[in-house]
């Protein structure tokens, strides 16, 4: 039995050390805590992971530069959802490094401690507070002292009013501020959780197959709000919809992977048109 | 960014209008009713007996311990299946005080309390001392629930026990006590508990202008308490809480530490709990481990699930209601007592998962239909004893 899977129930009360506490920066690239000074904010270096003798992950790597937002596309079990695994720390590299930003070692953090860093994950199946109003989900979520007693005395002030008012607009759920989330669409909740991860205010966001089981106008609204988002959040997306990465991936990056490793790079006219891509997955 | 327009919903009061006018009356009633058993003479049709202010006021202490019990369960998520526990030792804190308040007038003329001299001990054990104030007792009232419960607490949370691991442990701590305080030794009067108490605080404890003052108390306290529970469930704390009770991993990503917010909540809850069973003591004049069986406990549990978990009102209700019932059984049919109980259970479970309340709330918008959107109820429907 491999001992990759290095899964932590507890989050260590240390966490990280409080280097997020600053003024709320909703809307800009936030890089503090995170030494970004090499303008990446992912490095990935020779990550292998076997499960029982599979290499899930073969030598992966890669990095996400400040404010990109990366489609990573490839066959089943190219090793896709792994590599989130391994960012966000369910699951431990056999070798290789991940670093975020400069000085962050995410192989040596838990999940919780990873999350509080700044990477901000979002899972395929929506989960959201369903017995909260929209509104009352993304106040939750907002970045803000959340330790027990400061919340008893918490009060909503105008700006974070006026954040939360922002983040309505952009998923598009004002109409629907006073509903409870339960009631909300598939394609709704997906963009209040989105919503949810924004207010936390993650200096990376991973997307897994965000627009698995939506309808094409959700589809569209998706690639929008991501394209809005672009520049603003460093983020990377998984997907397996092929117009979807078309409608995101613009003049920026595309990883295929293949195999557990890089099989090409570059932008989505050019990796269409790469014979081995072609041959692996575009190919039909 | 200047905005003109937000989406937040509008604020509202604490209560809508009409919910603080049927406060003050109810409440206003409440308290009119022992000022007619006072004032007015026996013969009168306004007068009311006696007995009927004891029973009240009992059932406003078990409402007290509903609402208390209501916020760790209905808006937590946590089953407690002893809170009697809680209960029972705010009654003995008081109790221990009411004991000595006796003197020299129990049966055997001693300083001591009867039971003691009956163990033929010459002097309190430690654990008595300063009992003889009532200050020092009304501090153990809300000191020995809330550090047994913030103990227990801390560790249970810390460990997240939950669901039905963590009812049956409460339902184990309160047992153990119970057998604790059935041994003569312990030095709470066994299974006969404290009784005969003379006065309090110098008023003669049978009088009926102690019984309306201990009643009004009653009923101050508990609608302080179900306003602090308001103030509480409507702040962010409180839609935290829920958080919790709906999706506890959730809240976690999100950036809680459920710890805190769990022993919070719960510590609170024992001292309510223990409030309650302080007042409880003197209104009906007893207190013994009984109290603290299972039973009792799980009782609390009915009364919450009958008048509507998740809501405040729906534990008072809750309380009323079922306990109404078993005076009335208790009276006439005492041995279908416990089969009544039972059948209130099971159809609660079956047909009412939201209790009286909920079935109120269907009745009226049913009948209110389109005319205005209804608030989201926001209860939970899940079968209960479930957690997240």
């Amino acid at each position: 039995m491999s001992d990759v899977i290095g899964f932590q129930a507890h989050p260590d009360a240390e966490g990280r050390p409080a280097a997020r506490d600053g003024e709320p920066g909703y809307g800009r690239v936030a890089t503090e805590g995170v030494d970004t000074s090499h303008g990446a904010i992912l490095y990935l270096d020779g990550i292998t992971v076997s499960f029982d003798g599979f290499r899930a992950l073969n030598a992966l790597t890669l990095d996400i530069d400040v404010g990109e937002l990366r489609c990573i596309i490839g066959p089943n079990g190219a090793g896709k959802t792994t590599m989130m695994d391994v960012i966000t720390g369910k699951t431990r590299p056999d070798s290789g490094t991940a670093f975020f930003g400069q000085t962050i070692d995410l192989t040596k953090l838990s999940e919780p401690q990873i999350a509080h860093a700044g990477i901000g994950r979002k899972f395929q199946r929506p989960t959201v507070f369903e017995n909260h109003s929209v509104y009352e989900n993304l106040e939750l979520a907002m970045k803000t002292d959340k330790r027990a007693r400061a919340t008893l005395r918490a009060k909503l002030t105008g700006e974070a009013r006026d954040r939360i008012d922002d983040m309505l607009e952009l998923i598009r759920l004002q109409d629907s501020a006073v509903r409870p989330a339960g009631l909300l669409s598939h394609g709704q909740k997906q963009w209040l959780e989105i919503g949810m991860l924004l207010m936390q205010e993650p200096q990376l966001l991973l997307l897994d197959e965000p627009v698995a089981g939506m309808t094409d106008a959700e589809t569209a609204r998706t690639a929008e709000l991501l394209n809005e988002l672009r520049g603003k959040h460093s983020m990377m997306v998984v997907e397996h919809d092929m117009d979807f990465v078309n409608a995101i991936a613009g003049e920026g990056k595309v990883t295929v992977l293949h195999e557990g490793s890089v099989l090409a790079e570059g932008k989505m006219r050019d990796v269409q048109t790469d014979d081995r891509v072609v041959e692996v997955y575009l190919g039909r | 960014m200047a905005r003109t327009h937000s989406y937040a919903p509008p604020r509202r009061g604490l209560f809508t209008s009409r919910a603080w006018t049927a406060l003050v009356v109810l409440t206003a009633f409440a308290a009119a009713l022992p000022l007619l058993n006072v004032f007015v003479p026996a013969d009168s049709a306004l007068h009311v007996s006696a007995y009927a202010i004891a029973l009240i006021g009992k059932f406003m202490c078990y409402a007290i311990a509903a609402l208390a019990l209501d916020l760790v369960w209905g808006y937590t998520g946590i089953l407690s299946l002893g809170h009697g526990l809680f209960f029972a030792l705010g009654g003995y804190a008081h109790g221990m005080y009411l004991m000595r308040a006796i003197g020299r007038e129990g049966a055997y003329q001693s300083d001591l309390p009867d039971f003691m001299v009956f163990l033929d001990w010459k002097a309190y054990p430690w654990y008595w001392s300063f009992t003889d104030q009532w200050l020092y007792a009304m501090l153990l009232v809300v000191l020995v629930p809330g550090v047994l419960a913030f103990v227990f607490g801390f560790f249970a949370f810390r460990s997240r026990i939950k669901g039905v691991y963590f009812s049956i442990i409460t339902q184990a701590l309160t047992f153990a006590a119970m057998l604790l305080f059935f041994r003569n030794n312990t030095g709470f009067g066994g299974n006969n508990g404290f009784t005969d108490f003379k006065r309090v605080l110098g008023f003669p404890i049978t009088a009926p202008s102690t019984r309306a003052a201990l009643y009004l108390i009653t009923l101050a306290v508990l609608v302080g308490a179900f306003i602090g529970a308001r103030l509480l469930v409507r702040s962010k704390f409180g839609r935290v809480l829920t958080a919790v009770r709906d999706a506890e991993s959730r809240l976690m990503f999100v950036g809680y530490d459920q710890l805190w917010f769990k022993l919070f909540v719960w510590v609170g809850s024992a001292v309510l709990c223990g409030i309650a069973g302080a007042l409880y003591v003197p209104q009906v004049g007893i207190i013994n481990p009984g109290e603290m069986s299972p039973a009792n406990s799980i009782e609390m549990v009915i009364w919450v699930a009958t008048g509507g978990r998740g809501t405040l009102i729906g534990p008072i209700v809750g309380a009323f209601a079922v306990n109404g019932l078993k005076t009335w059984l208790t009276t006439t049919f005492p041995e279908v007592w416990l089969y009544a109980l039972g059948l209130v259970f099971v159809l609660v479970t079956l047909f009412l998962p939201q209790g009286l309340v909920g079935l109120f709330n269907r009745l009226t918008q049913k009948r209110r239909s389109a005319a205005e959107p209804s608030a989201p109820v926001v209860a939970a429907s899940r079968p209960i004893g479930t957690q997240s």
